[in-house]
Parts: structure tokens; sequence; C-alpha cells
């Protein structure tokens, strides 16, 4: 046993590629199973949201437009970071959840493998929902998919790591540029994983992390004009319908899932037709 | 000359003229082409555009059968359509090869068909293929034997090998020869230069060499005059005017058979360039069968039932 | 000298209609209870009295659509399904005349446009998903996909017929049965088509066409026994609807409005140019959500484009719908009439220039005649909200990107022209444009092979080709 004080983190936000506190100053303070502190997480504010999509909306234009083989090159990137901290992230899970080293080895790698998954999407997706469509003129016409915008996911309580990956990756590989809110009772993994982020060529804004209340930050996304979709898997169902009503005041796309799936992925982008006259 | 201060003669000056000029878009000018042949001309509308299209055919022999009485049978048919009824306008013009001008305009003249023009097609029509002392000569041969109307070729093999000053010359030089005598009428033989870009640009240059009219085809060469190719010929009488104050003339030939093609050109006249192009000096339909067809239409508007061609004179 | 065109209209003779309807439940026609005038909007002459569905209409047609959902369309064969919907469009081109008459009877739209887009693109909507009932494996959503179950659709009054087969068509193919809304000016063509769905033997229940105003579709977004919803109409009931179905496990699409920009390049082929300004922003009386609303010159062009354009809308025939060379007919209602002149109005109030085409408009019925504002910047009103008639705003732009943003700088996003001879910049311009439908040196073409729908505002969703197949079809991956 050493002497030696640990020096602790300070966990924080992850806004436009920094790390800053929640402007509000307010923090929350999370245990381990066994009642003992872990740390004082930010609790996001509506101000700290707003950063957020000033900067997730300012990057989407750039991400946008890298090409698929970047945005899957930088999704691969993310894998390989992650895979290289591996033992920090076991044991945080191991810290915050109280689960066996086994099971959250189980959940990191799978976490891993996931990023690899989603990353190979990237220039498939329009193979998968794109289309040459036979009208009847002199019409080339073909549709395209392309991404929504800029999109706010809910993450679920748990599993906080993998759960965290499918609700940045499957978003961010169409083009779309994403604030994820973190598991609320377990955020370590994500406040961990916006270092990998920041590590990864991923373009400051792309994917920003918050903390805090679910209940309290799911009713400004869904009331924020300049967020284009939500995914909140990660939120109670009970919470669900007045999100979905808040949101309709822009018409957000709203959507919650069971499954990784492409449908995930399909589920923010949006599909654009297009129409040139052939001829001489 | 001045070329209405357009260009000044010099090659340069003439692709810079040509390369200012809008595309045009062949799905979008077909679908207008389209759109408008759906018109639905009836009643007091129909017998108007019958028998102003009457006045404005070019009445048409081009073979190299034709002999002094084809000819003269043609010219009495231009001045009385049907001679069973005076109220049938005489045609513009009669359109011959340059060897029949002579006994076309002494007949017309001798039958009381003296406000009936005489066209020949000339500078090696219909291919344009010959040197240019040999299209002057045609021209000469054809203003000598009385022609008020010259309707020459262009060489569409310069004009496609983009040697634009070469067909732009040829026309200042045969309208030089023109002088007071004749009208210039520009055959563009649309069919050869294929795209509505060209048939534009072919416009704006026969327009600043100095022609009088623009024309379609030949006649020998199909597709002749389509509806869209003479859409994109009103729209650049139409932006010329706008240019230069100066109104040209627009003649379609080849494939207009019957009213109902007839009637549709006059639509286009009317929708694209405007009502004002709607005369004989303006716009001419250079045809042959088409006259019998105008004819027995206006019998079934007179009459009420449908007109056979046992009544109507053949040419 | 001048070439009027006489008079030539369709006959209506071909149209039989009756004093009164009802509405169309379980196969047979219901007497309704109470009733309300639709008009023809081109005289003001009653046509018909068209029966308001409330609850019980409501209730028993879904019930209706239920009860033919788990008898017999859910266990019928896509094979066999899609033959009745061959037979519906074979019917509809067999009746193309009666229902382009009656559609411009009751619309005010052009018997043309009735007769050469509306009818034949409805027909070719049923015919193309006719083909999709016995594929749906291959749509894309996996082997184990399934229908909905009862889809409730509510259409706008700018192309019933049309809106009808773009909802109806897609539902059925894919299993679904329906209830159907028509706006309540336009409910005559789809009480015909619930005749060709007699004619076509289509088993009862499958179809159902409830008739009535904002009320009724009201009823049917918030009926329990419907599973899915799609809506086209305004943007405004389409967030009505959205917050009704919020709390349900109900599926929505929405075809919203729209302020498309039409933006033309320098390099344009300007003649087609003008042409496509025109199909995009006369064409149905501008009642169209996709119009292009808001043209967007370059600066070096835009003298010559509103010359050009001024000159081409003064040949725009307005007048009797029912005219064979009729352009522009009757706007649909006295309502919309009025919207069109108070947001025109607000062009003049905030320092635009207004130019209408000189026309004669009749005196009875609905009539604007086309009209342009230029001088018209972005936060102008009209530049804004979506206007619905033959009204179109112009601004300019310097640089490709300012034209791009310009577009752009809206909350809708459905549609989209640009018009350049250049290849690259086509692309460019297509790739830039956030909205769903880019129509490139075109304007206002459909087909049911085609994917329609919009971005933001403009709605949830597309409609036509396999996209629109996939909104009558569950297994996605989200619950």
């Amino acid at each position: 046993m050493s002497n030696r004080i640990d020096v602790k983190k300070t966990y924080k936000l992850f806004i436009n590629g920094a790390f800053p506190r929640t402007e509000s100053g307010r923090t929350y303070e999370i245990k381990n199973a066994k009642g003992v502190f872990i740390a004082n997480p930010c609790l996001a504010s509506r101000k700290d949201l707003k950063d957020a999509v000033v900067a997730a909306r300012a990057a989407h234009s750039g991400w946008n437009k890298a090409s698929a083989f970047n945005k899957g090159q930088i999704l691969y990137r993310i894998a390989e970071m992650l895979e290289g901290r591996r033992t920090q992230f076991v044991q945080e899970i191991v810290l915050v959840t109280g689960v066996t080293k086994v099971k959250a080895e189980k959940e990191v790698t799978e976490s891993v493998d996931r990023l690899v998954w989603y990353a190979g999407w990237s220039d498939k997706l329009s193979s998968l929902s794109g289309a040459l469509n036979p009208v009847a003129g002199p019409y080339y016409n073909f549709t395209v998919p392309e991404s929504m915008g800029v999109i706010a996911a809910i993450a679920p309580e748990s599993p906080s790591l993998l759960g965290l990956i499918d609700a940045i990756a499957p978003v961010i590989v169409g083009g779309n540029t994403v604030i994820v809110l973190a598991s609320t009772k377990a955020p370590l993994s994500a406040m961990s994983f916006a270092e990998v982020i920041a590590t990864s060529d991923v373009p400051a804004g792309v994917i920003n992390v918050l903390t805090g209340k679910k209940d309290e930050i799911a009713p400004w996304m869904a009331s924020h004009m300049d967020i284009d979709g939500m995914d909140i898997s990660g939120l109670g169902a009970k919470s669900h319908g007045a999100v979905r009503i808040a949101g309709a005041e822009n018409l957000k796309r709203i959507y919650s899932f069971n499954s990784a799936d492409p449908g995930r992925i399909l589920a923010f982008l949006e599909h654009k037709t297009v129409w040139h006259p052939i001829g001489l | 000359m001045s070329f209405y201060g357009l260009v000044d003669g010099s090659d340069s000056s003439l692709k810079k003229y040509l390369g200012g000029l809008s595309g045009v878009d062949q799905v979008g000018a077909d679908a207008r082409a389209s759109m408008l042949a759906t018109r639905s001309i009836k009643t007091t509308s129909k017998r108007w555009a019958i028998d102003t299209a009457i006045s404005m055919v070019d009445l048409t022999t081009l073979e190299g059968a034709d002999t002094p009485g084809k000819v003269q049978a043609l010219c009495t048919k231009a001045v009385r359509p049907d001679p069973t009824d005076s109220t049938v306008p005489s045609v513009g013009a009669v359109c011959v090869y340059n060897d029949m001008v002579g006994i076309a305009r002494k007949h017309l003249d001798l039958i009381g068909g003296s406000h009936v023009g005489v066209a020949a097609v000339s500078t090696a029509f219909p291919s344009g293929r010959a040197s240019m002392p040999v299209k002057i000569q045609d021209t000469q041969d054809a203003l000598d034997a009385g022609a008020s109307e010259i309707d020459m070729v262009i060489d569409r093999g310069a004009f496609l090998s983009g040697d634009y000053i070469t067909v732009f010359n040829e026309i200042v030089q045969i309208r030089e020869l023109c002088g007071e005598r004749a009208h210039l009428k520009v055959i563009f033989e649309t069919g050869e230069l294929v795209t509505y870009d060209n048939v534009r640009k072919a416009s704006f240059l026969a327009m600043a060499a100095g022609a009088d009219f623009i024309k379609t085809s030949t006649g020998k060469v199909a597709p002749a005059a389509t509806a869209p190719v003479v859409l994109v010929m009103l729209e650049a009488v139409r932006d010329f005017y706008s240019m230069t104050q100066t109104r040209i003339g627009v003649k379609p030939a080849g494939g207009i058979r019957n009213t109902k093609d007839a009637i549709k050109q006059l639509v286009l006249v009317n929708e694209t360039a405007g009502p004002e192009w709607l005369t004989p000096s303006l716009f001419r339909i250079g045809a042959s069968a088409l006259l019998n067809d105008l004819l027995m239409q206006r019998m079934k508007m007179d009459d009420g039932y449908y007109a056979s061609p046992a009544y109507v004179t053949i040419d | 000298m001048k070439f009027d065109y006489a008079p030539a209209p369709e006959s209506r003779s071909i149209v039989s209609i009756k004093p009164k309807y009802g509405h169309f439940i379980g196969g047979k026609f219901v007497a309704g209870r109470k009733h309300f005038p639709t008009i023809n909007p081109a005289t003001e002459e009653v046509l018909s009295q068209i029966a308001l569905a409330g609850v019980a209409e409501v209730d028993a047609a879904v019930k209706a659509a239920r009860k033919a959902y788990t008898t017999t369309w859910s266990k019928m064969s896509g094979r066999e399904r899609g033959k009745y919907l061959f037979r519906i469009a074979r019917i509809m081109q067999e009746r193309s005349r009666e229902f382009a008459v009656l559609e411009t009877l009751d619309n005010g739209k052009p018997i043309r446009e009735s007769r050469d887009v509306d009818v034949p693109l409805a027909a070719a909507h049923f015919f193309y998903h006719a083909g999709w009932a016995d594929k749906l494996e291959f749509a894309g959503l996996g082997t184990s996909t399934k229908p909905h179950g009862v889809a409730g659709q509510i259409i706008p009054w700018n192309f019933p017929l049309l809106m009808l087969a773009w909802k109806v068509a897609p539902a059925l193919a894919a299993g679904n049965t329906v209830v159907l809304k028509p706006a309540e000016n336009t409910s005559l063509t789809a009480l015909l088509f619930a005749e060709v769905c007699q004619q076509a033997e289509l088993p009862a229940g499958v179809v159902n066409i409830v008739t009535g105003n904002g009320s009724t579709g009201a009823l049917i977004v918030n009926h329990p026994g419907i599973d899915k919803i799609a809506f086209t109409g305004s943007t405004e009931v389409g967030k009505i609807i959205a917050r009704a179905v919020a709390p349900t496990q109900k599926s929505v699409t929405l075809e919203l409005g729209g302020k498309a920009a039409n933006i033309i390049f320098e390099d344009a082929a300007i003649d087609e140019a003008i042409e496509g300004i025109v199909n995009g922003v006369f064409f149905n009386q501008g009642h169209v959500c996709c119009a292009g609303s808001r043209l967007i010159l370059q600066e070096s062009v835009a003298d010559e484009v509103i010359e050009k354009l001024k000159r081409r809308m003064s040949m725009i025939r307005v007048g009797d719908p029912m005219d064979k060379n009729t352009d522009l007919g009757a706007i649909n209602s006295k309502e919309q009439l009025l919207k069109i002149r108070e947001l025109s109005a607000t062009g003049d109030d905030e320092g635009a220039q207004r130019w209408s085409a000189p026309c004669d408009l009749p005196k009875k019925g609905f009539w604007f005649a086309p009209t342009i504002f230029t001088g018209v910047t972005q936060s102008h009103r009209i530049a804004r909200e979506e206007i619905f008639g033959p009204v179109l705003s112009v601004l300019t732009f310097r640089t490709p990107q300012e034209g791009i943003d310009k577009a752009n700088n809206t909350p809708f996003g459905l549609s989209a022209g640009v018009w350049s001879e250049k290849g690259s910049r086509i692309l460019w311009a297509s790739q830039q444009l956030r909205a769903g439908v880019i129509w490139s040196n075109t304007f206002n073409k459909f087909d049911p092979t085609s994917p329609f729908g919009g971005y933001k505002e403009s709605g949830w969703g597309r409609e036509g080709g396999r996209h629109g197949l996939s909104a009558y079809l569950k297994g996605v991956g989200h619950e």
C-alpha cells in the first residue's frame, strides 16, 4: 500500500472541444454502491445547453461536408483511443456501478466494437437508403440521405458507456452533430469518454457532453428551436409525451430506440431528392 | 456595315457576341412547346387562324422533276388557293429553285398575282457545299430573274466546326447582293445543327449578319420545323427585338402538313414572339401539302361537315 | 389583328353531381346528419351538400376499417391486395375525364392541369404502389415488416384527388386500411373515388371516406382506434397534430408548408428558367406547398429576368378553369383569397414593389392576378410566410453562397429550385440547399417513384418511392 495521495480528477462538461465547468456553478454528488463519495459532476444548466447547441450548430456545416471516408476514419479513431484506455473505463464502471470487473470489461469491449461497427456505416448509408428513381420523363432523379443537423441525445442510465456510444455514434456517423446528456447516476464513463473524443481528431463541437438531471434538461432540449432532432431512449417513458409536445414547436424529429441497428442512423437523416433534366 | 452595333465584323467580336448568349435547356424547351400544343383553338379564332396561315404559306416545289408546267400550276394555286371561293387569301409567296424564278414571276404577273412573292432557294441549296463565287452567282441568277425573296442555306459544316465567321461573312455577302431587291431568309437546317443551343446561336449570328428572316430547314432533312426549334427561334427574334428594336421574321419549313400543325405554329408565335409577328411579313410557313388541308378545314367550318380531297385542287 | 382564342370549354356533362352526399363507410354510402355546401370557386355556384362527420361517423369508419383490417385485408396475400390497386388505377384511367372535370369544378384549378397532371399522376401512384404490395420484404425494412393497422389520413384542398392517391395507395399496398377525410372545400373527387372502390370490388371497410371540416380531422387524429396518422396541410395544423399524438403510440407523417427558393444563377438558360419560375409559383394558382414563391436572382441578370418574367406573366391566361386554354384558375375559397390579399398588402406596406399581370378577372368567383413583388428583403413577411397564392417575392444575391444562405434562411425546407447551365454549380447548390426536393433546371415535377417531403418545419417523412412506402410499415428499429 502506497501512502501517496491520489490526484483526483475534476469532472467537467465537454462543449466545443473544451472542458468548461457549468456556468451555473451547480454540481451534484455521486457515490458508489457502498455510499462512498466519488465525484461532484456538473449539473448542466440551460445556458450550458445553449452553448453546446451553438457549438454543435457551428460545427455542423464542416462535419456534414467531411467526406464519408473521413467521418468513418474519425469514428474508427475514437475506437482506437477507447481501446487504449480500456483499463480506466473498466475501473470507472466498476467504481460507480459496482458491477464485476468481468462485466465491466465486457461492456468496454462491446463499446469499442460497436464504435467500429458504426464507423463502417459512414460510406454505406447512401447504398442503404439512397435511390435512383425511375421517373416517367427525361429527368435524372436521385435520393440521397443527408444529415439532419443538430441532435440532442439522452443516454440511458445503464450501461453508462455502451449506452453513451449508442447515443453518439449513430447520430454523428451520418453527419449530424450531437449534444449528449450522460447517465445521471453513472456519468464518469461519459466524462472520460469526452477525453477520448478530445484526442480522436473529432472537430470541436461535433460531440458535446453534458451531465445533469434528465427531467430538468430534456424539456430544455425539446423546446430549443435550434435542435433538429432528439434521441430520448435514455429518458423515462413517462416523460416522453411532454418532450414530444414541447418538441412539436419546431417539429423536432424525436425517437426512442431499443436496439443498435441501422434504423438508428437513418432516423436522423433527411432524404433529399434531386431532379435534373436529361437533354442535349 | 454596322451589324446593329453588336459585332464589328471581326472573328473575335463575333465569338464574344455568340459566347454571351444564354444556353437552352432542351427538356424545358420541349416541355414549353408541348404545353403550347395543348391550346385549343375553336370557332372564330380557328377561322381567323386558317386564313392567316394561308396568307403565310410559302407554297413550295423543290424537286429535280420541277417543270415550267408544274411551277405555273403552283403559281395559279398560290394566287387563288380555292377557285370556288374568292374570300380565300393568296399565299405569301411561291418558293422554287432559281431556274424557275423567271417562269414563276412571269406567270404570277400574268394571272394577277403580282402581290405574291417569288422566293428562290439559293447558295447551293440544299447542302450549301459550293464555293462562294458559285453561291454568289446562284443568288445573282435568282435576283436577275425577279426573285423578291432569297432563301439561302448556311454552311453547316463551317458552323459545326466552330468557324462562325465564315458563316457570318457568307450571310453578309448575300445580304449585300440582295440589297433592296430581295428579302433574305437564312436557312439553318436545324436537323443538322441538332442542339437548341446551336439553333439559338445560329439565329443570333444570322440576325446580326443581316437576315430578314430566319428559317428552320430545307425540307430535305428530318427533323425539320419541330415546335421546340421554332420556339427557340421565336425567342431569339423576340430577344433580338429588345436588343435592336428590329423585328426579324421566322419561317418554319418542313413537316407542317396539316391545319392542326399550322395552328400550333401560330400559337407558338402568339405566345412567344408576340402578336406583332402574326403577319406574313414576319412569319411564313414553308409547305406544299399544308395548303390543301387548310382549305379543307376552311370548307368544313363553312359547311359544317368534313370535306373530301376531291373538292380541293391538287398542285 | 389579335389572336384571341375563342372560349374552348370542356363539357361538364360527363359528371353527374348529386344534390347531397353522405359518407363512405364499410363499403357503403351512409347518409350524413348535418351538411354544408361545397361550391365552385370560379362561379360561387353551390355544387352539392357535403356531410359533416361527427363522433358517430368517425367512430363507425374507424370500426369498419379495423374490422376490414382484422378480418380481410391483413389476411390477404400481397399479391391479391396488389390486384385491387391495379384495378383502382385502371378504373381511374377509364374515368379520368370525369375526375378531371369534377376536380376542376370543385377546386377551381384549370382543366388543363387536372387533366394533364392531377388525374394521370393519381392513377400512376396506384400503379406504382400496386407493384409493391407483394414485395414488401424488399422495401428495405427487413422481412418481418408489418403494416400499422388503421391509418387516418387527412388531405388538403389543393390537389384533392392526387393527395388522396398519395395517401391511400401506399397505405393499402403496405396492408393498412384507411379512414380518409378530404378537405371540406373539395370532397367531390374523393366521393367519386369511393365509387371507384366499389367498382373495383375492394373489400368493404378497406377504404372509408368521411367528409367534414377541421373538427372531423381532429376526431380522426384523436381516435384511439387509429394506428397511424398521415396529414398534408399547413404547418400550423401539423404542429397541433404532432402535439395531439405526442402522448400516444401513433405513428405520424406530415407534409406541411413551404417557402421554396428558386435560385437563378447568371449562367442559367434564361428562357427555360422563366418557364420554371412561372410553373414554380403560378401552377395551381400557387396553391402548392412546394411552390417556388421566393425568386432569388443573381444581380447580374436580375433586370433581364424580371423584364422577361413580366412579359411572360402577361401571357398567362387567367379565367374560366373549364376553358382548355386557361393557365391560372380560381382561388380555391374566399378565405384563401382574403389571406392572399392580406399578405400581399403587407408587401406594399413594407415597401416592396407590386406588379400584377394585366388581365380581366371574372366578376363572380375568387380571383387573384399573377403578381410579383420586387425589392423584397429577407425580413419582409412576404419573404417568410407562405402565401399559398399566385404571388412571387423577388430577392437578389451577389455571390453563390449568398444565394444559398438566403434560400436556407427559413424555418421551412420542403423544396428549392436552382438554375444554372454549369454542372458542378448545380450539384454544389443541390448539396447546400436544405430542402427535401431540389428541382434543378426544372420545377414542380412529381412522380410516384420519387420521394417527396420536407426538412425542418415542412414535415415528417416522405411520400413516394420506397421511402414513402416505409411510412406505412413498421419495423424500422425505433419504438
